[in-house]
């Protein structure tokens, strides 16, 4: 049974047609990478399986429920969770906090709890030091009560990723993690998103950092002009000469 | 405790936030055993307190923006008013019953508006701030118009009224002490994180499983319940209440208040309040020129200084130039 399930999702801006009868399986477990070159849809997909933005055809089904057209925090609280192209943290508030925001879905209390601090204390705790642990896995403990927006670009695409998972996601969205990062910073997201994948969280991931794509994949679908034109293990996709020719231009190129 | 973190967390970032709590308490000690004239402006300061706290829940915390706060203050204010002056009503029932129809009415006027995003529900505030006064200006049986209604009575229950100076001092200090503490709790609760994600951004905190809408109208419902204790705290400290009370002058002197405190501080919004309900003492002869004076400082600061006193503790610290909470 697949997890997550696209059923001929169109999506059209005008006339443009962001994504064409894109039908796609993901199985739970393991790491799936979205590719495909500038322009070809792979953000507008990943904004219709959240939930940002609503397909013009076709049905999404998560965990065997359909979330066509259900809003994003509806969609959030059944284990589907993203992070963003252009990270989007909560810069005023401490790396902390952010982490600490993640465990909405799993807290609860409203104004009344906020004003009988006893009741919450506990609860509170518990997100504290969640909160924390989650800190320690991407590394980030030590800027535990710096504000977010001070922090270098690679961090912060660390503590999206945390924040995102103090949600408890069963299916992690990560939108170019890699995009913009060093060397160094590559290496500590494979090894987190790994970490993320091995404890069961299955992950699908856009990139253009095609050796990171190579190194961290169990499987690779290539899009192109919002088609899909290629799915399976990363070195079958790499020697797909429709994936060539999408990357290159065109066949005679990948010859030359 | 929630508010303990809080303000541990604003006092430790630097001493001279400090040194500002200090000196208030010490004018609000001096004022307080001589008492100068200067009481009835901190009557005034501490009622600005709770409702400039208030504000800050909404737009400091949840990132929103309000022009018709000043409505809230004015229904629960007027209700207050017209049950005890004319009907003769008990305070504690009359202001109950204010607070109440002020937030309901922040519930039919919010939930639409707060779908809005920006200007939007700038303009859909101001407009209810304007209605409200015009309201009171015209319902002239009701609220006898320009005139305004006066023998309003103290607050207070059964044969204990808080009615001399030094009392209505006292006890318009421990509700603002009060206000704040609430609201210190809830910026560090489930629920105050919800609020400051969403100012922080509303596509990640949608993402993270937060119902944005939801979450606006609910900081709208806190804010508007300060505003409305605001209102009626006025109406019966004061024993007067005319529209001009709860005009659009409340909005400017509102806003002026909570950023030249610190907007999205516990601190700025109490600090501010003082600083700026004391500041017209000292510029009284240019009293017809006091919104244009508001509005020109209000330009100064956001300019110069968009931290407010609250980041003043901050001076000489490189790090988090734009700190919130």
């Amino acid at each position: 049974m697949s997890l997550l399930r696209l059923d001929a999702v169109t999506r059209r801006f005008g006339g443009l047609v962001a994504l064409d009868a894109v039908t796609l399986d993901i199985a739970p477990g393991g790491v799936t990478a979205i590719i495909g070159p500038n322009g070809a849809g792979k953000t507008t997909l990943f904004n219709v399986i959240s939930g940002f933005t609503a397909p013009s055809h076709g049905s999404v089904h998560f965990a065997g429920e359909a979330i066509t057209g259900l809003a994003p925090q509806m969609i959030a609280a059944r284990g589907l969770v993203r992070t963003f192209q252009l990270v989007q943290l909560f810069e005023n508030l401490t790396v902390l906090e952010n982490v600490q925001v993640g465990r909405h879905l799993h807290t609860s209390g409203g104004l009344l709890s906020a004003l009988t601090p006893f009741r919450g204390r506990a609860i509170e705790v518990d997100v504290e030091q969640r909160a924390r642990e989650l800190l320690r896995k991407a590394g980030l403990e030590a800027q535990a009560d710096a504000l977010a927006g001070v922090l270098p670009y690679g961090q912060k695409r660390l503590l999206e990723i945390a924040r995102a998972l103090a949600t408890e996601p069963k299916l992690l969205l990560l939108d170019e993690p890699a995009a913009g990062l060093s060397h160094v910073e590559t290496a500590r997201l494979s090894d987190l998103i790994r970490a993320v994948a091995a404890s069961g969280v299955t992950v699908l991931l856009i990139e253009h950092d095609m050796s990171f794509v190579m190194t961290i994949a169990d499987r690779v679908t290539v899009l192109d002009f919002g088609k899909l034109i290629a799915t399976g293990a990363p070195r079958e996709v790499q020697q797909d000469p429709d994936v060539i020719a999408a990357y290159l231009g065109s066949t005679e190129a990948s010859h030359a | 405790m929630n508010w303990l973190a809080t303000i541990w967390a604003e006092a430790r970032r630097g001493p001279a936030l400090a040194l500002l709590w200090v000196l208030a308490a010490a004018l609000v000690a001096w004022v307080f055993v001589t008492g100068s004239y200067l009481i009835a402006v901190l009557h005034f300061a501490a009622i600005y307190v709770v409702f400039v706290t208030g504000l800050n829940i909404f737009m400091g915390f949840a990132g929103q923006v309000s022009f018709g706060h000043n409505a809230f203050a004015a229904i629960s204010g007027y209700t207050s008013a017209v049950l005890t002056a004319t009907y003769g009503w008990p305070p504690v029932p009359a202001a109950a019953l204010g607070i109440a129809g002020a937030l309901v009415c922040a519930l039919v006027v919010g939930y639409p508006t707060l779908r809005l995003r920006g200007h939007y529900l700038a303009m859909a505030t101001l407009a209810f701030g304007l209605i409200a006064y015009e309201v009171a200006v015209q319902w002239q049986s009701v609220t006898q118009g320009y005139m305004g209604i006066s023998g309003i009575p103290p607050f207070g229950i059964g044969w204990l009224t808080i009615g001399s100076d030094r009392a209505i001092l006292l006890w318009l200090i421990g509700v603002a002490a009060l206000g704040m503490f609430a609201a210190a709790a809830i910026r560090h609760s489930r629920l105050g994180r919800a609020f400051v994600a969403i100012a922080g951004s509303e596509d990640a905190a949608r993402a993270l499983g937060i119902d944005v809408a939801r979450y606006k109208l609910a900081a709208f419902l806190v804010s508007a319940f300060y505003a409305a204790l605001a209102g009626s705290l006025f109406v019966h400290a004061v024993g007067f209440v005319s529209p001009e009370v709860f005009g659009l002058h409340m909005v400017v002197l509102a806003f002026t208040m909570l950023y030249v405190g610190g907007i999205g501080t516990i601190a700025g919004a109490a600090l501010g309040a003082l600083a700026v309900a004391l500041l017209p003492e000292t510029v009284r002869r240019f009293s017809e020129y006091q919104d244009l004076a508001y509005g020109a400082l209000l330009i100064v600061i956001l300019i110069y200084a968009p931290g407010g006193l609250a980041a003043l503790s901050r001076i000489g610290r490189t790090k988090s130039p734009e700190a919130g909470a």
